[in-house]
């Protein structure tokens, strides 16, 4: 391995150094596509902002977001972002595979629950009349928080595909890189949720 | 017909949605042009895949290029589509010119929606099927060779990026036969497109070929940056790479970030009109505003997606055909980042119009009329590296100076533009018609079409016809100048844009003008078949194996034409600026490695023609609520995915022995090739071998 920048995030362990150089370009690469995604929740959060006077006599923040479900949906999550780092240092130390695999069930199981919980606020809310076709900030309001929502499931069904990818592979570099991947992906997720959290629930709490 | 198997089975497709049975209904001229249209994209299909099953081409074109991963095909894929789709949407803009000049105070021959269909399909596919994967395919093929890199930091990413495309564009065909297209314009501004008051599929077409497009050009930007950024060889640092990496680089950037914004306001108008959300709409709470910010945040920045790698293009034509070093390198790069940043701080002078206050209009002036300064400083350096240079007027030169007077004159009616007040008087008018195209045709086009003279020998290994290519570039000058400057004046006298007749008689002379101007432009683009024709023809007069024809500079011209699939034997080592033009006056920079080694190069991969095609056939499925087939297709896409992440025997081995057979044969062809001095360059003795002067 020669002394060139190593990438940002977690490293292989000193053992494995034609993967650091593979990884070093495949995990730049990844962090440009999270930036491009930040990008797109950056734009729904600027739209959520501006249409949040939308309410057109409809459902309001007030009326419909519960903050204790929300507080409980930002603990699972934050809980399944420490899971996720418990299996990403498993990987680097090479400690025996279902280490390393218990911690992803975790972290799915986890992100199971965080969906399940999401859907039920949903379910409430549309019990209440809160469709996204109600009001612009409905609308809005559906576009920002499912989209993170739909975010976790491509990242359950991306962690079942790679526990099976464990099992048939074992830890190759491709295995390894994409579960670095995978760690960006989940931990890039838990940031998003922190901005829902404050910009779209605790702000409702003050309006 | 509301109910039952016929809509759960092919949605809201009904027979008045074909050309050829509305035209047989009310045979118009107007539904007689579609019906034509449609029958040209049926024939030409049919003839395609007749043609094909007549050379036994379809598994040599399926395992040597559809499925390849190659860069260097992957580029010259983008450029074939690119020319496709300028054919049509050129020949669509005559159709608008000889509409408009037959419509004076009379109906014309289009019917209004026809002819709306005709500018929002224009616009479409010269921006985002033409232009963008003509310069996409130019980075493709370059910027790798000019790194000195095997391949792009990504490639089945690429495929899939030029596959995404490649589906779009489909679709928009698709457009021409069944259903019609949206009549929204190109930007497709709501509330007009939303359900209320275009309720048919056109703008179901425009936003789902729109965001595919939108999503290959997102990950072409990741993958070149990745590339650039990860991938150089040893010794090319950021300040010694050729400026035109550096322009793929900061499109790229661009790509990465303007990109996402359409994708955005066209999946939320997409939410309005499928799930009854309200963004954009009239009434509970929607606001159109949101969709003109959210739309001119990419837009803008994506008029410079459009230009940068022209200007890198102008860059090394310039620097090359003058035998001169580029003037003012640093100035040049900072000049690009400049207007990369700035790109992304004026995206409001779109619609200085629409009732924000005039500080903010006043605001976004300025920093509009800020961009001239670094383009400036970007002409100043062209004409600088011109002088007391030993410039050869070959084609790619002439276009680059055809650039330089044509968008100095653009840039000042931009200056204009970026005046609030001004623009109050103009706005909406031909006058911005003239203005953007008198940006983009010497900004865009010209860059491209010298991109594709200079690196074509690369490409290809043989020099397309010189003067079929000054024919051609002479119709593209005259044509454009005859049809775009009468709009300036038409503009300036108040004739409104995507207008399909006019009643003020004092038009006339000038749109009769501008028609003239649209056929000749129609007459250059079929000299560039023809030139393709004859260089094809005479290809073996003019074969620069060798693949040095014009004395070049950097390191894509010191391996043979066309490259080998790896594209260097041994990784170059780079020491200056202009690595290769260098190398061969200090020595001698064709001299064989001593050893070879086995390297690898990525399997080809059906993946991205999958994913392409059942992505289009997604976007055909949401169009005509098909909504079974959409389910199927959006399954297979995750599918094929999850199928690919499990592929492991992804690369092949070309053996040590094998790249040294390649090597040796090109060295030995070099060898035995006669260098010709520079005022022969574009006769036959050109069998790539510069002379170096002594």
């Amino acid at each position: 391995m020669s002394d060139a920048v190593k990438h940002a995030g977690l490293n292989l362990g000193a053992t494995d150094e034609e993967t650091h150089e593979q990884a070093e370009s495949e995990l730049f690469g990844f962090w440009v596509f999270l930036m491009s995604d930040a990008v797109i929740f950056a734009l729904l959060f600027a739209t959520y902002g501006v249409m949040l006077p939308a309410t057109v006599g409809g459902p309001t923040p007030a009326s419909e977001y519960k903050i204790a479900p929300a507080f409980v949906e930002t603990l699972i999550l934050l809980t399944s972002s420490f899971t996720y780092g418990m299996a990403s240092i498993a990987m680097k130390h090479g400690e025996p595979r279902r280490v390393l695999l218990g911690w992803m069930g975790a972290t799915l199981g986890l992100g199971v629950v965080f969906l399940g919980l999401e859907l039920h606020d949903f379910a409430t809310m549309f019990g209440d009349g809160a469709w996204p076709s109600r009001s612009g900030y409905l609308s809005s309001f559906f576009a920002l928080v499912p989209l993170h929502g739909l975010h976790v499931l491509v990242g359950c069904v991306w962690l079942v595909v790679m526990a099976a990818q464990v099992l048939t592979f074992g830890l190759d570099a491709r295995v390894k890189i994409n579960l670095l991947r995978l760690g960006l992906f989940w931990h890039f997720l838990d940031i998003v949720w922190i901005a829902i959290f404050s910009v779209v629930y605790l702000q409702g709490l003050i309006r | 017909m509301t109910q039952g198997l016929w809509p759960a089975l092919l949605g809201r497709f009904d027979w008045q949605a074909l050309p050829f049975v509305r035209a047989w209904e009310t045979p118009t001229v107007s539904e007689i042009i579609g019906a034509g249209a449609a029958s040209i994209v049926i024939v030409g299909a049919i003839g395609l895949m007749a043609l094909l099953t007549y050379l036994h081409a379809w598994r040599y074109l399926w395992k040597e290029w559809l499925t390849s991963l190659d860069h260097k095909r992957i580029g010259i894929m983008y450029v074939v589509l690119a020319f496709v789709m300028l054919s049509r949407a050129l020949v669509e803009a005559v159709l608008m010119r000889m509409q408009q000049a037959s419509a004076i105070d009379a109906p014309g021959f289009v019917e209004p929606d026809h002819f709306a269909q005709l500018f929002s399909t224009h616009g479409s596919i010269m921006i985002f099927f033409m232009a963008m994967p003509f310069l996409t395919g130019v980075i493709n093929y370059v910027t790798p060779l000019q790194i000195g890199a095997r391949d792009v930091a990504f490639p089945l990413l690429n495929s899939i990026s030029l596959w995404l495309t490649g589906g779009a564009a489909g679709l928009m065909m698709v457009s021409l036969v069944i259903g019609r297209f949206s009549t929204g314009g190109w930007s497709g501004y709501p509330p007009y497109t939303e359900l209320a008051f275009s309720p048919d599929v056109g703008p179901d077409y425009w936003i789902w070929a729109v965001t595919l497009g939108s999503v290959a050009s997102t990950l072409t930007g990741l993958n070149f940056a990745t590339t650039i950024y990860k991938m150089r060889c040893p010794g090319m640092t950021l300040m010694r790479m050729p400026l035109f990496v550096w322009t793929a680089l900061c499109t790229s950037i661009l790509m990465i970030f303007a990109m996402p914004p359409l994708t955005v306001a066209t999946a939320l108008l997409a939410l309005d009109r499928y799930l009854g959300a309200h963004f954009f709409t009239n009434d509970l709470g929607g606001n159109m505003m949101m969709y003109a910010n959210l739309f001119w945040l990419f837009g803008h920045p994506e008029v410079y997606i459009l230009i940068l790698p022209a200007f890198g293009v102008y860059s090394e034509v310039v620097s090359t055909f003058s035998s001169k070093e580029l003037y003012g390198y640093t100035s040049l790069v900072l000049a690009t980042m400049a207007i990369a940043v700035l790109s992304f701080t004026v995206w409001v002078h779109h619609f200085f119009t629409m009732g924000q206050n005039a500080n903010l209009n006043a605001v976004f002036g300025i920093a509009t009329m800020t961009i001239g300064v670094p383009t400036g400083v970007k002409i100043y350096d062209w004409i600088w590296t011109m002088f007391r240079g030993e410039v050869r007027f070959t084609v790619p030169m002439l276009y680059s100076l055809a650039f330089m007077m044509t968008f100095v004159l653009g840039g000042f009616t931009g200056i204009l533009l970026a005046f609030p007040p001004l623009d109050y008087l103009v706005h909406n008018t031909l006058f911005l018609v003239a203005h953007f195209h008198n940006m983009l045709i010497p900004g865009t086009l010209y860059g491209m079409l010298a991109a594709y003279h200079y690196w074509f020998p690369k490409a290809f290994g043989f020099r397309l016809n010189e003067r079929w290519g000054r024919i051609s570039f002479g119709c593209w000058v005259v044509g454009f100048y005859t049809a775009f400057m009468p709009l300036y004046v038409l503009g300036a006298s108040g004739a409104a844009r995507r207008t399909q007749a006019f009643y003020e008689p004092a038009f006339r002379p000038w749109l009769y003008v501008a028609g003239v101007g649209a056929l000749i432009l129609l007459g250059a683009l079929a000299s560039l078949f023809v030139q393709l024709w004859i260089s094809i023809r005479d290809r073996d007069a003019n074969r620069v194996f060798a693949g040095d024809p014009w004395d070049g500079r950097g390191l894509e011209w010191s391996v043979s034409a066309p490259p080998p699939e790896f594209n260097y034997a041994v990784l170059p080592q780079v020491a200056a600026r202009d690595p290769f033009f260098d190398g061969k006056r200090a020595g001698d920079p064709y001299a064989a490695p001593a050893t070879y080694e086995d390297i690898e190069v990525p399997r080809n991969s059906m993946t991205g023609p999958v994913i392409g095609i059942v992505g289009a056939a997604l976007a055909f499925a949401l169009v005509w609520h098909i909504w079974w087939l959409a389910i199927l297709c959006a399954l297979g896409i995750v599918a094929a995915v999850i199928a690919r992440s499990f592929a492991r025997d992804v690369h092949r081995t070309v053996t040590a022995a094998e790249v040294a057979r390649i090597d040796r044969h090109w060295r030995a062809a070099v060898a035995e090739a006669k260098p010709i001095p520079r005022h022969i360059e574009t006769t036959s003795a050109n069998r790539g071998l510069a002379e170096v002067p002594a």
